[in-house]
């Protein structure tokens, strides 16, 4: 049972843990099929008061902030522990963005101290050093003779002995940007009272053990990872394995070769192992097949009420075993889970459970317990979380608030952006949904105009409009989301859309180049940031006396006028 | 560097069923494959394969093109 009432803060629940299970294993490394690292409880103990001891030797005080921006790995764990118990606020960086967003964000964190790899600093090192000037950059593994710059090595750091300094429940832990790339960064600061709030309920919903393992794919800056794949295992005295590449072959040889039992994922992940599973299953001879649903149709039977991991296990060993035979639970979230993907996996005494959060709660607001599962809801607020729906209409769908432990203190430096956020402390979520009996909460649309990515990326228009700035021949234009539009009560095939009012008098061939300069310039964008089409507008749009264009008159415009059929693609 | 790009188009075109005449070194491999990142990094297997080459998953990172990838294996040969 994970008790964290009397702990002051992360760093000390943390500290705990590497003095109880000192011999027990808390992180492995794996790089294709070698293992690089191993570090025992005791071990990662020492290594972060290395770190811990190296920032103090720069002048490192409490408070202070220590970016994270690092693939994810054992040095991602020592660093950001190391970092803690000096008594920092963290910094977590998404190192799939691009090197001017990065620097974008390290600007507006304003960390002293960025911990980053080789290959991220390789590429940070040719941007404009403006917002690193007061950073002490410290960068792993770099090659013998790499242009350093300014950075330091890590495996060179100046060490001196390591003072602990403690920290308060109401201080900062984190802070983690939500969106925020290419429009307002949205730093969501997370006090360590939030945090272990929502440990403590998920380590006693999903309590994991000695001996257990995690196996960590999710980006670590993200917070189900920072959550599910350091937080709570690290507490809890289980081992977290990190893999510096996730090609299918080699997720598969990692979770054989070390018995992973836990996993959290995103449904675009799920859906390719679920397309895997399928495609195997197609391959096999009929009577194999048979045999193999008869067996699936069984064990969900027999799990109807609860699962049963040993005895689907050996139920459906063959499909249990590219999985390593041991896992037993998967957490799904970030994005909306198709109901299919998670009763795929249910049926093989896999059992998903189904989340909902957000990065300004920390990690779930809402999540199913399995008992029995269910694939059609994202669950039950957790406890201490209150959900209200405000706004009803006749189904009885609504805007999800929330107010409880884990809800932010509000956005770095965006007090405007804060207030309406969080209202009397109820925090605002944008999504649309409705209550069941059972009170489970099933969500069917957003009313804010944002989308978010099978991948969990949260994309908001405002972030992706500079990129369209100056075209020829456009008078004006604006990015909006398709299902904001023209609402599907879905949260499938979220897209996103410009919306272009040509110069007026422009020539069809005007016109043309105009689209193909928009495709060109659409291309370049990240996948993730990507329009799927255009819709051509003629109306002068609506404005503030600011000059600023007022997007909900305008979509209600749009929505009277056209159709998704107006929508052409990109 | 043309032969190795060549010898990617091929073996993407493979194995994404695509016709490799069609494809030209300076294309959005993404867009004319139809692929994303995940089908990608089975794609960066086989070339480790026929190269002979370890590429970690960070070079793929920002890499749109066949050229600009042919590039990143020719790094490493």
């Amino acid at each position: 049972m994970l008790d964290l009432g009397r702990i002051p803060s992360l760093g000390a629940a943390l500290r705990d843990a590497t003095i109880s299970f000192k011999i027990r294993t808390a992180l492995i490394e794996a790089d294709r099929h070698r293992e690089s690292s191993r570090h025992t409880y005791a071990e990662l103990r020492a290594a972060a008061d290395l770190f811990t001891g190296a920032l103090q030797a720069h002048g490192f005080e409490p408070g202070d902030r220590c970016a994270v921006l690092m693939q994810n790995q054992s040095k991602w764990i020592v660093g950001a522990l190391g970092a803690l118990w000096a008594g920092a606020t963290l910094v977590p960086l998404d190192y799939k963005l691009t090197a001017p967003e990065q620097a974008a964000l390290v600007a507006h964190g304003k960390p002293r101290v960025l911990l980053t790899e080789w290959p991220t600093w390789e590429k940070l090192a040719l941007e404009p050093q403006g917002p690193f000037e007061r950073v002490l950059v410290v960068v792993t593994e770099a090659p013998e003779g790499a242009a350093l710059g300014r950075a330091v090595r890590f495996e060179s750091l100046r060490h001196q002995p390591a003072v602990y300094r403690e920290r308060a429940r109401e201080d900062l832990a984190c802070i983690v940007y939500s969106s925020g790339t290419g429009g307002t960064p949205k730093g969501c600061m997370l006090s360590h009272a939030n945090y272990l709030a929502q440990a403590e309920v998920l380590g006693r919903m999903y309590p994991m053990k000695e001996g257990e393992r995690y196996f960590s794919v999710l980006p670590t800056n993200h917070a189900i990872d920072f959550m599910c794949g350091f937080l709570i295992p690290l507490m809890m005295g289980a081992t977290v394995v990190h893999q510096r590449t996730l090609r299918p072959a080699y997720l598969s040889a990692t979770m054989q070769r070390y018995g992973i039992t836990h996993m959290a994922l995103v449904p675009t992940i799920l859906k390719t192992l679920e397309r895997r599973i399928r495609d195997r299953l197609d391959e096999l001879p009929k009577w194999q097949r048979l045999l193999i649903d008869n067996l699936i149709d069984l064990n969900e039977f027999a799990t109807r009420r609860e699962p049963n991991h040993k005895l689907s296990s050996r139920l459906l060993r063959p499909i249990h075993d590219q999985f390593g035979g041991k896992l037993k639970f998967v957490f799904c979230g970030g994005a909306f889970v198709e109901r299919r993907s998670a009763e795929f996996f249910n049926s093989l005494g896999i059992p998903v459970a189904i989340g909902y959060g957000l990065t300004e709660a920390g990690t779930v607001l809402t999540v199913n317990d399995l008992k029995p599962f269910r694939g059609d809801s994202v669950g039950k607020p957790v406890p201490g979380v209150e959900l209200e729906l405000r706004d009803q209409n006749e189904a009885g769908v609504g805007e999800v608030w929330v107010r409880g432990p884990t809800v932010m203190q509000g956005y770095l430096d965006e007090p405007e952006l804060s207030r309406e956020a969080i209202v009397d402390g109820w925090l605002r979520t944008g999504d649309l949904g409705l209550l069941d009996a059972a009170g489970h909460l099933k969500l069917v649309g957003r009313a804010r105009n944002m989308i978010v990515t099978e991948g969990g990326k949260n994309v908001y228009p405002e972030d992706i409009e500079a990129a369209f700035a100056g075209l020829d021949d456009c008078e004006e234009f604006s990015v909006f989301a398709a299902n904001y539009l023209w609402p599907t009560g879905k949260l499938t095939d979220e897209q996103l859309l410009i919306v272009v009012r040509p110069k007026p008098g422009s020539s069809d061939e005007q016109v043309d180049a105009l689209i193909g300069e928009l495709r060109a310039r659409n291309r370049r964008l990240a996948d993730y940031k990507r329009l799927a089409g255009y819709l051509l507008w003629e109306r002068e749009f609506p404005r503030t006396a600011s000059q600023k264009i007022k997007r909900d008159p305008l979509a209600r415009d749009l929505r009277a006028r056209l159709d998704r059929a107006s929508i052409r693609a990109l | 560097m043309a032969d190795t790009v060549q010898i990617l188009i091929k073996m993407a075109a493979k194995r994404f069923k695509a016709d490799a005449a069609q494809l030209r070194p300076e294309d959005d491999m993404f867009e004319r494959l139809g692929i994303d990142s995940f089908q990608a990094v089975e794609l960066i297997s086989d070339l480790e394969g026929e190269f002979d080459i370890e590429l970690p998953d960070y070079e793929l990172q920002g890499v749109k093109t066949f050229a600009a990838l042919a590039q990143k294996i020719d790094k490493r040969r």
